[in-house]
């Protein structure tokens, strides 16, 4: 058996019914946890005192607006390649999911800048970049939205993530070039010494899994409502036809 | 491809306000940038690049949705799909036409609002190559907006909010070269990052826009 059989919305509908309880739990666990030790048993920053708290949702939330729009873009390829609909699906499942993720990442970013650095929004490069991935994701649903037809609309937004994806990369780097930041570097990375302490560390990789395991359970639930709604459209054409 | 661009600049001409309108929307921004910031001489000369920059990418966005839907309509974008001129071409010669009819007009008549913004003297030639350098980008990546939306009724607002991001990079580059010309700083750094964007556009954004019209046509 290949993997893309997986992606049969039939096989798809009968693996996704049993790992989707799991994969709610594990989030509900996972942020329960990190959230409760993050928020509570944790030190206050000497210098920040308690706002640095909001790392908790404010790094995960940002590191899941990115990954979205990276497994939109995989999702797109797929399509393209392999033409599986559950694939395209899962893309539109997804997009709403990652807005809502880049508003989280945007408003706990402005309330942590109020206290940080005196103003909720500065022209800095990482939230500039994140405010023009959040109007691309707009566009992806709106294209998503505007177009009757199911495989048109599905093969229209793969280009379009392919190509935006290409567009919000250089958007990226352009704004670096446009303005000084205010952001500090990356706060988990695997390649040098940790930037951030370890009492803080423990938490938010928790928290991180949490969000993890909810944009997966969210995913699979909608690509599941999407699948239905399918099968439904296509069984009252069948009802009007007869 | 060539018989395409010249029937399109004929379309433009004849059919009345291929040329004028956009110069026109772009004279009528430029104009009322003044009447919402304040007459001041600092003011206005801080501010000009990014205004004469920002105005040209709107009055291009106002004609886009002109480049396949008429041909749309009538039928004729389904018999350049039959004829020997591939689609990637078809895209290329829609985007050429559509930068002749408004990129161009635009390029030459930014000095002139220029001087109404008060634009200093060392940026006046600066604002000329980069919109020269920045102009096909926004044609071509628009006419790849508008292939996208070409099939839809109430495509315009679409196209806009579909377009507008993606033009985000070369406005950055074309409004930074000009704004370090006129601090006294090297443009070349923006200049060719902006020159790059819009060979990567013109060589590879066709084959993308082709894809979408053979989308669209099926």
């Amino acid at each position: 058996m290949s993997l893309w059989e997986l992606a049969n919305p039939k096989r798809f509908m009968g693996w996704t019914a049993p790992v989707l309880p799991w994969a709610f739990g594990g989030a509900a666990l996972c942020l329960f946890v990190g959230l409760v030790w993050g928020f509570f048993l944790t030190p206050d920053d000497f210098r920040q005192g308690s706002t640095v708290k909001i790392i908790y949702l404010h790094v995960p939330s940002a590191l899941m607006a990115i990954n979205t729009w990276f497994m939109m873009l995989v999702a797109s390829l797929i399509w393209l390649v392999r033409r599986h609909h559950v694939s395209a699906l899962a893309a539109k499942a997804a997009a709403p999911v990652g807005i809502v993720m880049t508003l989280i990442a945007l408003f706990t970013g402005a309330i942590w800048g109020q206290p940080m650095w005196g103003t909720y929004w500065a022209w800095d490069p990482r939230l500039t970049s994140f405010l023009i991935l959040f109007l691309f994701y707009l566009g992806y649903v709106a294209l998503w939205a505007a177009i009757e037809d199911a495989d048109t609309a599905a093969d229209l937004t793969s280009v379009l993530c392919l190509v935006g994806s290409v567009f919000a990369i250089l958007s990226r780097y352009a704004v670096n070039f446009w303005n000084q930041g205010l952001h500090q570097g990356a706060s988990l990375s695997l390649d040098k010494e940790e930037n951030v302490s370890d009492v803080f560390w423990q938490p938010l990789v928790i928290c991180i899994a949490g969000f993890v395991l909810l944009f997966v359970a969210l995913v699979l639930l909608r690509t599941r409502t999407e699948i239905r709604a399918r099968r439904m459209k296509a069984l009252m054409a069948r009802a009007a036809r007869a | 491809m060539k018989a395409l661009i010249a029937r399109d600049l004929r379309l433009a001409v004849r059919a009345g306000g291929g040329f004028g309108l956009g110069l026109a929307f772009f004279l009528i921004v430029v104009v009322l940038v003044p009447f919402g910031v304040g007459p001041e001489r600092e003011v206005l000369a801080r501010i000009a690049p990014g205004i004469l920059w920002v105005a040209s990418l709107l009055a291009a966005l106002l004609s886009l949705d002109r480049i396949f839907a008429l041909d749309f309509e009538d039928g004729s974008l389904a018999l350049l799909a039959t004829a020997p001129l591939p689609a990637e071409g078809v895209a290329l010669a829609k985007a050429i036409a559509h930068w002749i009819t408004t990129g161009l007009p635009l390029t030459l008549a930014a000095p002139f609002l220029g001087f109404l913004l008060h634009l200093p003297t060392p940026a006046y030639g600066l604002m000329l190559l980069t919109l020269l350098l920045g102009t096909p980008a926004l044609s071509m990546i628009g006419t790849f907006g508008a292939a996208l939306t070409v099939g839809l009724r109430r495509g315009g607002l679409l196209l806009s909010l579909l377009v507008l991001p993606l033009y985000v990079p070369t406005l950055i580059f074309g409004a930074e070269a000009v704004r370090r010309g006129v601090d006294g700083l090297s443009p070349v750094a923006p200049l060719m990052l902006l020159a790059a964007i819009t060979a990567a556009c013109v060589a590879l954004l066709p084959f993308a826009t082709a894809t979408v019209l053979r989308i669209n046509l099926r």
